[in-house]
C-alpha cells in the first residue's frame, strides 16, 4: 500500500472534512442502491406471486395469472381473505402452533450449544484424535436425511442389539418431543460444528491466550469470552436451524406422526392441503401463515449482525 | 470469574508421578467414561423427567412450556455438571479429560443419528432389493451403467458447480453492497432471505406460479414467464421440458432459496472485519473495488470456503426440487443423483440400489473434505 498515510497527514484536508469523506467512502452510492434494488425485485417476484395468490378467490386463481391484479387492483372480485379463514379454521391449529414452538426452540438451542462446545474444543484445545473427529463430523454433512430416518425410527421403536447385547434400549421415543429434538440435533450438528468451528477458530488467539494467562479455565473462556464474541455466527446458525426445523415436514411427520396430540404446524397444513387436492389459493395462504413466525425471528436476530462486535475485542 | 476464587497452588508440583503406565491407562478409561457415559447418564435423567409430557390430557400450554424449559435448560445443565465433575478429578488428568467432555455429547449424538445409519447403508448397499441376500458389487455396477444414473451424475455435476457459483457469488456481492447502505440494510437483507422462510410446500408451488404452462386452448396461462411470452406475442413454452435448459431452470429455484443463507453468513463475516483495516486502506487511496478484492475477500476467505462447501454438499443432496415437479424427471432428463436414491428407496423399492447411490454420494464428498482439512491445518499453522 502507498505511504501517504505515513508521511502526509498534517497537511492534507482539514480533519473534519477528511472524517466526513471517510464516513461516506463506500457508503450508499448509486451503483450500490441500484444493484440492491434490482436483486431485491428479482428475488421478490416469486414471493409476491404467492402473496397475491393467497388473497385471490379460487376461481380467479385458476383462470388468470396473478400479475393481472395490477391491471385492476381495486376491483372487489379480485380479492378475498376467505383463504386465510379456511386455513385458520382447521381444528387443532392453535395446538399445532404451540407444538411447533415446543419442537423448534429446543431443536435450535440444543444443537447450537452442543456444537459450540465441540467447535471450541476443535479450535482451542489439544487432544488426541481431533483431526479425525473433525473430519468425521464434517463428512457427516453429506448423509442424506432420508436415508437416516428409517434406521432411527427402528431404534426408537425397537432399540438395537448387537450379537444379543442391547446396544440401544427401546425408549419408546417415537411420538415424543425428546425424540424429535435429538433427531433434529443430530441432523443439524455437522453444519453447526462446521460453521462454528470456522468462526470460533478464527477468533484472535491473543484474546484466548491472555485469558489463560489471567487464570481462566476452558469453561470460563468459552462461556465468558468465546460465546459473546461469536454472537453473529451463533445468530446466523440459529436463524438457519430455526427455519429448517420450523418448515420441516419429513422429520416431524415420521417421529411425531400425522394425527396425535403432538402434531406440528407443517403436518397440520399438509393435511389441510392434502384433503383438498391441489388448491393453490389455500396452499399459498398456508405458506404465508407458517412464514409469519420465522420472519419475526429473523427480524429479531437481525440486530445481532452488527458491525464491530469483535473489532473492539481485538484491541483488547 | 469462578476460577480465581480457588486456591492457586499447582498440584502438579505436589504430586509426583508414581507410574506413567498406570496413569496412561487410567487416563484412557476416564476419557472414555466422560465422553460416553456421562452424556448417556444425563440423557436418561432428562428422559425420566419427561415421562409426564406423554400424558394425553395435560394442559397444552403447560406441556409445551415445560418441554421448552427442559429442552433448553437440560443441555446447559449437562455441560455445567460434566465440567464440574471433571474439576473433581486429580489435577494431572483434569485437562487431558476436559476436551472429551466438550466434544463428547456431539460425538455421541452423531454416532446414533448419523454414523449408525451410514454403517447400515454401507451394509445394505451390498444386498439385494429387500436387503436379504448379499449380491456383491451388483448395485454399484448398476449405478455406473444405468442410463438414467449416468445422466443423473452428469446433471449433478452441473448442479454442484453452478448452484454454489451463483448462490455464493450473488450472496457475497449482495452482502458487501448491503453493508454499505446508509439505511434499509435490514430490509434489503430480509427480502433476499425471505425464500428460506417459505416451507417446502410453499417453495414448490411458488415456482409453479412462474414456470406453469398450459397449451393454448386450455385456459389462460397462470405462470409468469408464459404470461410474458404471450404478452410479447410468442407461443407459451413448456419451460420444464426443454432439455437441457430445464435443468438450469430448476437450479434457479435452488439459487433463489440458498442465496439468502450464503448472504447472511457472509454478511456476519464481513461485519467482523475490523473497521480500522478497511478505513486504513481507504486513507491509502484504495478504490472500493480494491477494498473488496484485496481486503474483504481475503479476510473472509475461510467463511467463503465454508459456505461454498456447504452449498456443494447441499447441491449434491438436492432432490425435492426435482422430485416435486409434476413433469417426470426421467422423461425430461432432469434426474439428479439424490433424487434417484429417494426414488429407488421409496418408490421403486430397491434398498440395495438406493444404498449404493448413497454410498457414491459419500465418496463424492471426500475430495471436498480433504480440501477443508488442509485449510484447517494451514489455519492452525499460522495461528
Amino acid at each position: 500500500m502507498s505511504s501517504t498515510a505515513v508521511d502526509a497527514p498534517p497537511k492534507t484536508p482539514p480533519k473534519a472534512a477528511q472524517d466526513d469523506a471517510l464516513e461516506n467512502a463506500g457508503r450508499g452510492g448509486w451503483f450500490v442502491r441500484i444493484t440492491i434494488v434490482v436483486v431485491v425485485i428479482l428475488w421478490s417476484i416469486p414471493t409476491l406471486g404467492v402473496l397475491i395468490t393467497s388473497f385471490r378467490p379460487e376461481e380467479v386463481v385458476n383462470t388468470t395469472g396473478w400479475w393481472t391484479v395490477f391491471a385492476h387492483p381495486f376491483r372487489a372480485t379480485e380479492w378475498t381473505i376467505e383463504n386465510y379463514r379456511i386455513a385458520l379454521d382447521q381444528g387443532g391449529f392453535g395446538n399445532a402452533f404451540l407444538n411447533s414452538l415446543a419442537v423448534t426452540i429446543p431443536s435450535t438451542v440444543i444443537p447450537i450449544t452442543i456444537a459450540a462446545f465441540a467447535a471450541y474444543a476443535f479450535s482451542w484445545m489439544t487432544f488426541r484424535g481431533r483431526y479425525v473427529m473433525f473430519v468425521i463430523v464434517v463428512g457427516l454433512l453429506v448423509v442424506p436425511l432420508q436415508m437416516a430416518l428409517i434406521p432411527i425410527l427402528r431404534l426408537y421403536t425397537q432399540g438395537a442389539s448387537l450379537f444379543g447385547v442391547v446396544t440401544f434400549p427401546n425408549l419408546s421415543l417415537q411420538g415424543t418431543f425428546l425424540g424429535v429434538w435429538l433427531a433434529h440435533a443430530g441432523f443439524g450438528l455437522p453444519l453447526a460444528v462446521y460453521l462454528l468451528r470456522n468462526y470460533i477458530g478464527s477468533l484472535p488467539s491473543s484474546i484466548i491466550e491472555s485469558a489463560k494467562i489471567d487464570g481462566a479455565d476452558h469453561f470460563t473462556i468459552f462461556w465468558r469470552l468465546v460465546i459473546p464474541l461469536s454472537v453473529p455466527a451463533l445468530a446466523a446458525f440459529a436463524i438457519f436451524q430455526f427455519l429448517w426445523v420450523w418448515n420441516d415436514l419429513l422429520v416431524a411427520y415420521v417421529f411425531l406422526g400425522g394425527a396425535g396430540q403432538n402434531r406440528v404446524l407443517t403436518v397440520a397444513l399438509r393435511e389441510l392441503v392434502g384433503s383438498r387436492g391441489e388448491n393453490w389459493h389455500l396452499l399459498t395462504s398456508a405458506a404465508f401463515i407458517s412464514m409469519a413466525l420465522p420472519l419475526v425471528v429473523f427480524f429479531a436476530l437481525q440486530k445481532y449482525f452488527v458491525r464491530g462486535l469483535t473489532a473492539g475485542a481485538v484491541k483488547g | 470469574m469462578k476460577v480465581s476464587t480457588e486456591p492457586k497452588t499447582d498440584p502438579e508440583l505436589v504430586e509426583a508421578a508414581p507410574s506413567r503406565g498406570l496413569t496412561a491407562v487410567l487416563m484412557l478409561v476416564l476419557r472414555v467414561l466422560t465422553a460416553v457415559v456421562v452424556p448417556i447418564g444425563t440423557f436418561f435423567l432428562l428422559w425420566a423427567t419427561f415421562d409426564f409430557l406423554r400424558q394425553e390430557r395435560a394442559n397444552r400450554f403447560v406441556v409445551v412450556g415445560v418441554a421448552i424449559v427442559v429442552g433448553v435448560g437440560g443441555v446447559f445443565v449437562l455441560y455445567w455438571a460434566m465440567n464440574r465433575a471433571v474439576d473433581l478429578f486429580p489435577a494431572r488428568i483434569r485437562e487431558g479429560v476436559r476436551p472429551y467432555v466438550f466434544v463428547g455429547p456431539c460425538l455421541v449424538i452423531l454416532a446414533v443419528f448419523l454414523v449408525y445409519p451410514v454403517i447400515n447403508t454401507l451394509l445394505i448397499a451390498f444386498k439385494d432389493a429387500a436387503s436379504q441376500e448379499f449380491v456383491g458389487f451388483d448395485n454399484f455396477r448398476f449405478v455406473f451403467t444405468d442410463s438414467d444414473m449416468l445422466r443423473a451424475i452428469r446433471n449433478t455435476a452441473g448442479w454442484i458447480i453452478l448452484v454454489p457459483l451463483f448462490a455464493v457469488g450473488i450472496g457475497l456481492i449482495y452482502a458487501t453492497l448491503a453493508d454499505r447502505l446508509l439505511r434499509g440494510e435490514a430490509v434489503a437483507k430480509s427480502l433476499i432471505f425471505l425464500p428460506m422462510a417459505i416451507s417446502f410446500a410453499g417453495a414448490s408451488i411458488t415456482w409453479q406460479l412462474i414456470y406453469s404452462y398450459r397449451p393454448s386452448g386450455f385456459g389462460s396461462n397462470i405462470g409468469l414467464l408464459n404470461g410474458v411470452m404471450l404478452g410479447l406475442g410468442q407461443e407459451p413454452v413448456k419451460w420444464l421440458e426443454i432439455q437441457p435448459w430445464n435443468n438450469l431452470f430448476l437450479m434457479v429455484i435452488m439459487v433463489w432459496i440458498q442465496t439468502g443463507f450464503a448472504m447472511v453468513v457472509l454478511s456476519a463475516a464481513i461485519k467482523s472485519i475490523p473497521d480500522e483495516i478497511v478505513e486504513a486502506a481507504r486513507i491509502d487511496g484504495a478504490s472500493e473495488f480494491q477494498v473488496f478484492r484485496r481486503i474483504i475477500v481475503p479476510s473472509i476467505l475461510p467463511t467463503i470456503v465454508v459456505v461454498t462447501t456447504y452449498m456443494v454438499i447441499n447441491s449434491l443432496k438436492v432432490f425435492d426440487i426435482v422430485f416435486v415437479q409434476p413433469a417426470s424427471a426421467e422423461v425430461n432428463g432432469t434426474v439428479v443423483v439424490a433424487e434417484r436414491m429417494i426414488r429407488w428407496f421409496f418408490q421403486l423399492d430397491h434398498n440395495g440400489r438406493a444404498a449404493a447411490i448413497a454410498v457414491v454420494l459419500f465418496v463424492a464428498v471426500i475430495p471436498v473434505m480433504m480440501w477443508n482439512i488442509r485449510r484447517f491445518r494451514e489455519e492452525e499453522a499460522i495461528r
